[in-house]
């Protein structure tokens, strides 16, 4: 079924970029479009994900090549899942930077950029042919490139040469791949690949060329060898740009990783014990390392990194159930994220610093703002109504199915950790008095009622939607089931694709 | 031709992965640039190089009479030659800052130690 | 270095590039050349003049940034692309003119999509040029 709804939300953030250049230097006007693009782009995914759950998977022929040939956007329920989350933390982090981001990295084009990274978001997650989500991938990174360096502090420039030089060193992993494949089958469209790739004689080649895609993606999304650059990097941009970074340029990866190895590639043994290695070192080195971190977004980085293990413990194990976990983790995890770097840069507005040496005494101070906060890490941690738990409870279960004991570990130790960290993180930043001899430096109350409320809406807004996923967490089974039901049993997508 | 654009390959791969270990920005960013033309010299071989025979269908013609050179690896080379244009062109911006503040070109010299947070 | 047979020749050579960017820009659609390539050519025009005049002249001569020549290739660009929405095809569709029109040939969507490109490649082109070489001297 032929429909251009599928494409708008990237056209909205496209238009909105553009109108945000013609306004160049305007920082007052470029915060309105900026809010006023997201909130349409929300709509817009709101009725994407709407019509998608009803009518099944949408597809689009851009330029009306037909799909084998020309370039085909398909939205099935995971991909519109993802575009309506992109959504959410979109309109929060751009409510959030209209106060969060200085003026002076506004005059450098900080929201026309945004608006771009968005843009590529987008595209990513819809696009159904293999070389356009490259294109989409670049997008990304030259828009996170010029995020990242926008102020040009030290720090600021020392995380983004680590930054660049992995991302495109992934890029060039991920094309070679492209390359390959292209090669065997003479196709690029995904759906076609799934059909040609079975048929391809050498097998060792296609599990190559999988290795190339699985680095590619493994880089990007943070995986165990090669995560490093995330943790020295995302601390050092302003908090409402770490946000989106954290909350949703790894879990690009992911969204890649998923498609491409349950739609073109069908992971063998060895293939399933490879993620399930990597997904118990991607834990356990994330763990370890935020147990040692004072810096909260040092901490939050590589929780990152610690969380994105359970997911591709979940594509590891290759049952349906444990896919259905990692979804509905995934799901989670983008709202929490993106949530907890926006928290860092509310405490940066409340005291100055982000050192949990530095910190204390906010619960005094501030305790509404602290039990909102007290809300958002209770969900990380997964306290049991909140939306940590359940799906935790799903890839539990799947792997004690597969007997993969090691993951169980993996994932017991990674939450105790989480756990241990974010309790110290609590009464660190909270708890604890403030400390004597630091000076405070407290910008949040000067604040306008109005700039207190831009900061403090959107982790409002995300934190509710994190106890929705929460308390409402049949519905969201019920969707990651459907998702990984999708994912799993392909036939559906290749008709929508190919029309045959 | 194929066997020396596989040495070519091979040979751009393994110099982008010794410059890539260097410690100095300007080689890394050199090892970078080498390393992604390996790759699109790469595309270009896999595509089944044919000389001489353009994907243009004749003037009298509705179908191809002949074989014909594949023209999509090289549309692919084309749009990954343009993106790595740019993102070449910012790198090398971006190393600029890094020199004019630092004064250095040792990736060493750029550590920030964790003291320095904000 | 000031090279003065460099100077004289940019002079002329200036236009002639800038023509030549624009016969490339029309011939692309069915010819090698095309928006990217026109771009290109047009942006070496002026980096040639650079080259022999100094950044400040060419930035003269260009009189607006080329900063901005960046929003307006947009638009046109994806108000192209947008196009066919409106009629109700996908995004992207060519739509073309029935007649012909003389010298420039065929005129459709495609020629203002690779219109925006070009407009968008002097920008990006120029814009990164001369901020490198702004900031060495």
């Amino acid at each position: 079924m032929i429909d251009n709804l599928i494409i708008n939300t990237v056209l909205i953030h496209l238009f909105t970029a553009i109108t945000q250049l013609i306004f160049w230097r305007k920082t007052v006007t470029q915060r309105i479009l900026s809010v006023a693009g997201c909130f349409f782009g929300l709509v817009s995914a709101i009725r994407l994900f709407y019509k998608v759950y009803n009518q099944g998977i949408l597809t689009m022929n851009a330029a009306n090549w037909d799909a084998p040939f020309g370039i085909v956007f398909v939205a099935d329920l995971f991909s519109s899942t993802l575009v309506l989350l992109t959504a959410i933390a979109g309109i929060s982090v751009s409510i959030f930077s209209a106060t969060g981001i200085g003026r002076a990295r506004m005059l450098y084009g900080y929201f026309p950029i945004f608006h771009f990274l968005m843009m590529g978001l987008n595209g990513a997650f819809l696009t159904g042919d293999i070389f356009n989500l490259y294109v989409w991938f670049e997008v990304i990174i030259i828009s996170s490139f010029v995020l990242m360096t926008l102020g040009g502090r030290k720090a600021q420039l020392e995380g983004a040469v680590k930054y660049m030089a992995m991302n495109i060193l992934a890029s060039t992993f991920f094309l070679t791949g492209i390359g390959i494949l292209y090669g065997l089958t003479g196709s690029l469209n995904m759906a076609s690949l799934a059909l040609e790739v079975p048929k391809i004689s050498n097998q060792a080649l296609i599990n190559i060329t999988a290795m190339f895609f699985l680095i590619g993606f493994g880089i990007k999304s943070a995986v165990f060898p090669l995560y490093f650059w995330l943790p020295s990097s995302y601390h050092t941009p302003p908090s409402a740009v770490a946000a989106t970074f954290g909350g949703l340029l790894t879990k690009v990866g992911i969204y890649a990783l998923f498609r491409v190895f349950t739609l073109i590639f069908t992971p063998d043994e060895f293939m399933k014990g490879t993620f399930i290695v990597l997904a118990v070192m991607t834990i356990l080195t994330g763990a370890f390392g935020a147990l040692i971190k004072d810096n909260i977004r040092r901490l939050f980085s590589y929780l990152i990194v610690c969380h994105i293990g359970f997911m591709i413990g979940g594509l590891g194990l290759y049952t349906t159930l444990a896919i259905t976990g990692a979804i509905f983790y995934l799901i989670h995890d983008i709202m929490v994220k993106t949530n907890l770097f926006l928290i860092a840069g509310l405490i940066r507005q409340l005291r100055g610093s982000m050192h949990m040496g530095k910190l204390g005494g906010i619960y005094a101070a501030y305790p509404k703002i602290s039990l909102l906060i007290a809300v958002v890490i209770f969900s990380l941690v997964g306290i049991p109504p909140l939306s940590g738990f359940w799906p935790k409870i799903y890839l539990f279960n799947a792997s004690f199915a597969s007997q993969q004991w090691f993951y169980v570990a993996a994932i017991l130790i990674g939450s105790i950790v989480t756990l241990y960290v974010i309790a110290k993180f609590w009464a660190q930043v909270f708890w604890k008095d403030a400390c004597d001899d630091e000076i405070i430096v407290d910008n949040f109350q000067n604040l306008s009622k109005f700039k207190k409320g831009l900061l403090v809406v959107p982790i409002l807004l995300m934190a509710s939607v994190s106890v929705y996923i929460g308390l409402n967490a049949e519905v969201i089974i019920q969707v990651s089931t459907r998702i990984s039901n999708e994912l799993m049993e392909k036939t559906p997508y290749i008709q929508a694709v190919l029309g045959t | 031709m194929e066997l020396l654009l596989v040495f070519l390959i091979g040979v751009l791969y393994a110099a982008g992965v010794y410059l890539i270990l260097r410690r100095s920005m300007v080689k890394l960013l050199l090892g970078i640039m080498l390393f992604g033309n390996a790759t699109n010299i790469l595309i270009f071989l896999l595509g089944n190089i044919v000389k001489g025979k353009p994907p243009i269908i004749g003037a009298d013609f509705k179908v191809f009479q002949d074989i014909y050179a594949d023209p999509i690896p090289q549309a692919l080379i084309l749009t990954a030659i343009v993106i790595s244009f740019g993102l070449t062109a910012f790198a090398i911006v971006l190393l600029k800052r890094v020199y004019a503040l630092i004064n250095s070109d040792d990736l060493d010299d750029l550590n920030t130690p964790e003291e320095e947070d904000i | 270095m000031r090279s003065s047979i460099l100077q004289t020749a940019s002079q002329y050579l200036l236009p002639i590039l800038l023509l030549f960017s624009v016969f490339l820009l029309l011939r692309g659609h069915y010819y090698p050349g095309g928006g990217f390539v026109g771009g290109l050519v047009a942006s070496i025009a002026f980096v040639l003049h650079s080259f022999a005049n100094g950044t400040e002249n060419t930035l003269k001569i260009v009189r607006y940034k080329p900063l901005s020549l960046i929003p307006i290739g947009l638009l046109i660009a994806s108000l192209s692309m947008f196009m066919p929405v409106l009629l109700g095809l996908p995004v992207m569709t060519g739509l073309w003119f029935e007649e012909p029109i003389p010298v420039i040939g065929m005129i459709g969507s495609a020629l203002f999509f690779d219109l925006g490109v070009y407009l968008v490649v002097i920008g990006v082109v120029l814009t990164i040029l001369f901020t490198i070489s702004q900031n060495t001297h």
